[in-house]
């Protein structure tokens, strides 16, 4: 049973005082320090205690003797006050919580940040393609067997998701086009759209989306993974250049898969804008695929395979940059993974957009 | 009289796929005493706990806390039996994307109905313990593994455990710090009463702390008792394990 009770202007405390019991002792001491004014504090009836009850008392202690002056705990039983003694709070300082950074101060620290972010990054930029390049004709330095690796990893087990988005995109273009092309007895140019488009534009973002997301994220979480665990200081030590080491293949491997990924993403695009043109358009196969073939130009197709490689090499470098960044455990890792997708996929939309303002 | 065990293991085994990990562990841990469990690596000590704590689901055996099966438990029931007891992971595992207060604060939240300032005080109090009053608001990356290994012990004690679980807590540090978490679990034991479990393998710890060990050698229990019962217990193993780490 629990006791709180002021008598003689002494504040009586008796029973249990833990974390389950202490509301039952907030609420009752609450009205009784509405009318009382207690100068003593009487524990002796307390029978046991936690941190959480000595803290409690101290609130009150403090309180009373914010009102009254200087009050004593009494008569605490030798198992209550060894409690008491190992949880006391009355003579620890206080923390400082961190000063909050004005918005100005964030500000430039956002721009400083991003400042050296940009001199970071164009710094590796610039070390992936020295070694990328040398790598060509010196394999000295790189795990053997990791371009083939990273190629299945990277290309061949990307095929089915590229070919599923890319073969319902051209599915969705061609029937929403095909309604009003229809009204128009345009039927025929159900080709151009899907050509131009598929070409053009839909295949090489679609496919460098789908490998930032996919691709750009393992390169990230990797070297992420490696950089927390130590894995890319060791490579150091051991004299080897983990930009060598690790990027190089994957960058190598990249450069390879992507075009090819971005051929299979037209010619899929193609066939699921077919299926309309054929199905709903009611043109043949024949005219289909001439008009096609007529519409897509050589320039038109080195234009998407050029950008789809630079977008390859701007999502290595990406995801190369937050992995080799990254700061703290687990936590740093999945932030790492996270922004580079994120700055992956931003950065592929800008300089598409760039692209296409160049070679309209 | 005869003490009844905080914690009674009964033929407990424990496996992973087909292999044997522990072969029919029995021990009664007595309350307000420091076990060490010790043994060379691999030998199954955090399997051991891990299993005690049902943190890994034991093959078979009986496992209970104040004399209550816990095995059978649901959710609930066994959140109860947790909640008085603390565990110190080897590692820390701190929570790394909020503070050190807030990793502390967890348990504090989510089980009482503690109001601010009391908890703000509990808090302070714990971390002063372990020596954090510094380090109250920063994040566990940004802390040294033994000030990670701090703040996970005041985590621990958050909700005053009746039961400390330790695992392998002077792993990696100086042999000062190592004395000095030594002595604040022995005054938690002496001050508060706390029962604690340690696995181990600093000989130093085991001699400043232990009151009981548990010996395992390739999954098998080879002795229970006192450290000095051990040491003339004639046990080959024990014998090398305690020559070979005199230095």
């Amino acid at each position: 049973m629990n006791i709180v009770k002021i008598e003689n202007n002494t504040l009586y405390f008796g029973g249990v005082m833990n974390s389950g019991s202490i509301p039952e002792f907030q609420l009752a001491i609450s009205k009784l320090l509405k009318t009382e004014k207690p100068v003593m504090v009487d524990i002796a009836g307390i029978e046991s205690i936690d941190s959480a009850g000595v803290a409690y008392l101290e609130i009150v202690q403090e309180s009373i003797e914010n009102r009254s002056g200087l009050v004593m705990l009494n008569g605490a039983s030798a198992k209550v006050a060894s409690v008491i003694d190992a949880y006391s709070s009355r003579k620890l300082e206080i923390p400082k919580l961190p000063r909050k950074e004005s918005f100005f101060e964030s500000l430039g620290g956002a721009i400083y940040k991003a400042k050296d972010s940009m001199a970071i990054s164009l710094v590796l930029a610039a070390d992936i393609y020295y070694w990328s390049f040398v790598g060509l004709f010196n394999r000295s330095g790189q795990r053997k067997g990791t371009f083939v690796q990273q190629g299945v990893a990277l290309g061949v087990q990307a095929l089915p998701i590229v070919a599923l988005l890319s073969f319902i995109i051209g599915f969705i273009l061609a029937l929403q086009s095909a309604v009003q092309l229809r009204n128009f007895g345009a039927n025929i140019f159900i080709a151009d759209l899907l050509a131009v488009t598929m070409v053009r534009e839909m295949g090489p973002i679609l496919t460098a989306i789908i490998v930032a997301g996919r691709s750009g994220s393992a390169i990230a979480s990797e070297v992420a993974t490696m950089s927390v665990t130590e894995e890319i200081d060791a490579l150091k030590m051991m004299a080897i250049n983990p930009i060598r080491y690790v990027i190089v293949p994957k960058f190598h491997a990249i450069t390879l898969v992507m075009p090819i990924l971005v051929a299979f993403s037209i010619l899929v695009g193609e066939i699921g804008g077919g299926i309309i043109a054929l199905g709903y358009l009611d043109l043949s196969l024949n005219s289909f695929i001439s008009r096609t073939v007529e519409i897509i130009t050589l320039k038109d197709l080195l234009i998407s395979l050029g950008k789809s490689t630079f977008f390859a090499w701007v999502i290595v470098v990406i995801g190369s940059y937050f992995g080799f960044q990254v700061k703290g455990g687990a936590e740093g890792v999945g932030k790492a993974t996270t922004s580079s997708v994120v700055a992956s996929i931003f950065a592929v939309i800008v300089f598409d957009a760039m692209f296409s303002l160049l070679y309209l | 009289m005869k003490t009844t065990p905080i914690i009674s293991v009964k033929d407990l085994v424990a496996k992973y796929g087909d292999k044997t990990i522990l072969d029919g562990i029995s021990v009664d841990i007595l309350p307000n005493e420091v076990t060490v469990i010790l043994g060379g690596s691999g030998c199954g000590k955090t399997t051991l706990l891990k299993n005690i704590l049902r943190l890994y689901e034991p093959f078979s055996g009986e496992v209970k806390f104040w004399d209550q099966d816990i095995l059978g438990l649901d959710e609930e029931e066994f959140g109860k039996i947790l909640k008085q007891v603390g565990m110190l992971f080897q590692n820390g595992a701190l929570l790394n994307s909020v503070s050190i207060y807030e990793n502390v604060s967890i348990p504090l939240e989510q089980h009482t109905k503690l109001t601010r300032d009391i908890i703000d005080r509990i808090i302070r109090v714990k971390l002063n313990l372990v020596n954090l009053s510094h380090a109250t608001y920063l994040l566990p990356s940004e802390l040294s593994g033994g000030m990670k290994k701090r703040a996970a012990l005041a985590r621990a004690l958050a909700l005053d455990p009746k039961i400390l679980f330790c695992d392998e807590p002077s792993a990696g540090l100086d042999p000062l710090t190592s004395a000095d978490l030594d002595n604040l679990l022995l005054s938690l034991k002496q001050q508060l009463n706390m029962t604690i479990v340690i696995v181990t393998h600093e000989l130093a710890s085991i001699h400043r702390i232990a009151d009981k060990i548990i010996f395992l050698d390739a999954g098998k229990m080879l002795f229970f008792g006192s450290l000095d019962e051990a040491k003339k217990a004639g046990i080959p193993q024990i014998d090398t394990f305690f020559e070979v780490g005199k230095f």
